[in-house]
């Protein structure tokens, strides 16, 4: 049992730091602020969660999976909305002027 | 199980070397304020394989923390960075 | 060359470099961000050495607080910052200064180097000394119990600082709001985010200061998070910061060290010395401090990077 809790964990964590790699190359290698941006936070969290999941099972306890839990929840949240917010930032605030609501999302 | 994960700890914190690199390199604000959201995911990453590997499980709270905080730097750059006006009015 | 030893020798080299490059960058913006990711870093390396405590202190003040202090006087300093680029101290001034911190950095690491094997620490006798308080965390005692009388003068020095900060008002701005009014689309991003994230935040800060009783953590570290939390709500424009004359605000301000005082006295009063907890009540006391002290440091941090009053009174 305790030798597939293990497989799980390498295989995660070794599948989380590829994502981390493909983030990287991407942020060298994009030519463009937004393209950067984009490749930093999605590769990067789905990097993140994945070594959350392969650390999940060698948490002691349900407390301290769920805590985990929460912190990828919580960076995934917060880089969803931040990564927004410097995007409209890079792109030279390129909002709906007219109503004041933000532009369409697409 | 401990050496593989100081291995992938020592793999992300070269990826965030690198990253770093390339972020604070970028000419103009918008890239800079890239780095809070670099270390907001690769510095978690770091955090709570360092945390196993050590055997500290408070570094989960750190990992909290940082989640937390890594975010207001990121909104204050965001907000402060602008090159023109100060930050009185805002549209986004 | 083990595989801890390569890490260790990776992260020491990462935070290096981003330093050097803090110091050598030409644009404020650029040092900040620096600065910032420095701190956060750092966080890394105190949690390698085992400081867990520092480690959350690093990265609440060093990453979050303290950038952001810095960029509002980066953003004040704007108007000057053409001047200052063109200003640059001579070649004599720099490599003289070059070589000061040189020769300080390697006498603090011969220092560090030299120390005998069993450094010399007060380490084992905080611990053995636990039962005195019936906290877990070695840490706490120590700030809370063994040495609080250097807790209540920091909060003290904290409350001088905010005062020292509000008197750089105008005259007849004093007690006014301080910063600008902030606003954000209330239907956007921003906005979505300060209404979703403070919450959260404050959860996390009451847990951060509950647990220091017994594992890392502390008033100092929850109160920091709140206060990031309470700034965050400031610059979204969801609510505006409190008039500085505000009786309520005061009080919460004076809170802190007034009951650690207060605590202080009445040991002095009914107890042997200043400060001192009868047995007892050890751990109720120090809650109680704790929890004022949360607050204080919540609400005086906040202010302290809101700035000084820039719009008068009862606007």
């Amino acid at each position: 049992m305790s030798v597939a809790i293990n497989i799980i964990t390498i295989v995660a964590i070794t599948a989380g730091a590829f994502f981390f790699l493909a983030g990287t190359v991407g942020l060298l290698r994009f030519p463009d602020t937004l393209t950067r941006l984009h490749a930093l936070t999605k590769a990067d969290n789905l990097g993140l969660g994945l070594v959350v999941l392969g650390l999940l099972p060698q948490a002691g306890s349900l407390r301290g999976g769920l805590k985990l839990l929460c912190v990828w929840a919580l960076a995934l949240l917060a880089g969803a909305m931040v990564s927004q917010l410097i995007a409209r930032e890079a792109s030279g605030q390129r909002g709906d002027s007219v109503t004041g609501h933000d532009g369409p999302v697409s | 199980m401990i050496e593989f994960m100081t291995t992938v700890l020592g793999f992300i914190l070269a990826m965030l070397a690198l990253g770093l690199v390339r972020i604070l390199r970028g000419p103009g604000d918008a890239d800079r304020m890239m780095a809070a959201q670099l270390i907001g995911t690769g510095g978690i990453a770091a955090l709570l394989l360092l945390g196993v590997v050590t055997a500290v499980p408070a570094t989960v709270d750190v990992a909290l923390t940082l989640a937390l905080l890594a975010t207001f730097a990121s909104i204050a750059f965001v907000k402060k960075g602008r090159a023109n006006a100060p930050d009185s009015t805002e549209g986004a | 060359m083990t595989v801890a030893l390569a890490l260790e020798m990776a992260l020491a080299a990462v935070v290096l470099g981003v330093a050097t490059w803090t110091i050598a960058a030409r644009e404020t913006f650029a040092a900040v961000v620096g600065f910032v990711t420095y701190g956060l870093m750092l966080a890394l390396i105190w949690v390698r050495l085992d400081a867990v405590d520092v480690a959350l202190v690093e990265a609440a003040i060093g990453g979050g607080l303290g950038g952001v202090l810095l960029l509002g006087a980066a953003a004040r300093l704007r108007v000057t910052e053409t001047l200052a680029a063109t200003a640059r101290p001579g070649a004599t001034v720099r490599v003289g200064a070059a070589l000061l911190s040189a020769t300080v950095a390697a006498a603090l690491a011969t220092g560090v180097i030299l120390l005998p094997d069993p450094a010399p620490t007060l380490a084992p006798a905080a611990a053995a000394n636990a039962t005195a308080t019936g906290l877990g965390n070695p840490v706490t005692n120590v700030l809370m119990a063994f040495r609080a009388m250097d807790t209540m003068l920091e909060k003290v020095v904290l409350l001088l600082a905010l005062v020292g900060v509000w008197s750089l008002a105008p005259d007849r701005l004093w007690g006014g709001y301080p910063g600008p009014r902030h606003h954000a689309d209330p239907l956007g991003t921003l906005a979505f985010l300060a209404r979703l994230l403070p919450p959260v935040g404050i959860v996390v800060g009451i847990y951060v200061f509950w647990t220091g009783k017994d594992h890392p953590g502390g008033a100092f570290q929850g109160g920091t998070i709140l206060a990031a939390m309470w700034l965050l709500v400031m610059m979204a424009g969801i609510a505006d910061a409190p008039q500085v004359s505000s009786r309520r605000l005061r009080i919460v301000l004076i809170a802190g060290p007034g009951i650690f005082l207060a605590v202080g006295l009445a040991g002095l009063a009914i107890g042997s010395a200043f400060l001192a907890y009868p047995v007892a009540y050890a751990k109720p006391l120090i809650l109680g401090i704790e929890i004022a002290m949360t607050l204080t440091i919540a609400a005086t941090l906040g202010l302290l990077v809101a700035g000084a009053p820039e719009r008068s009174a009862r606007q």
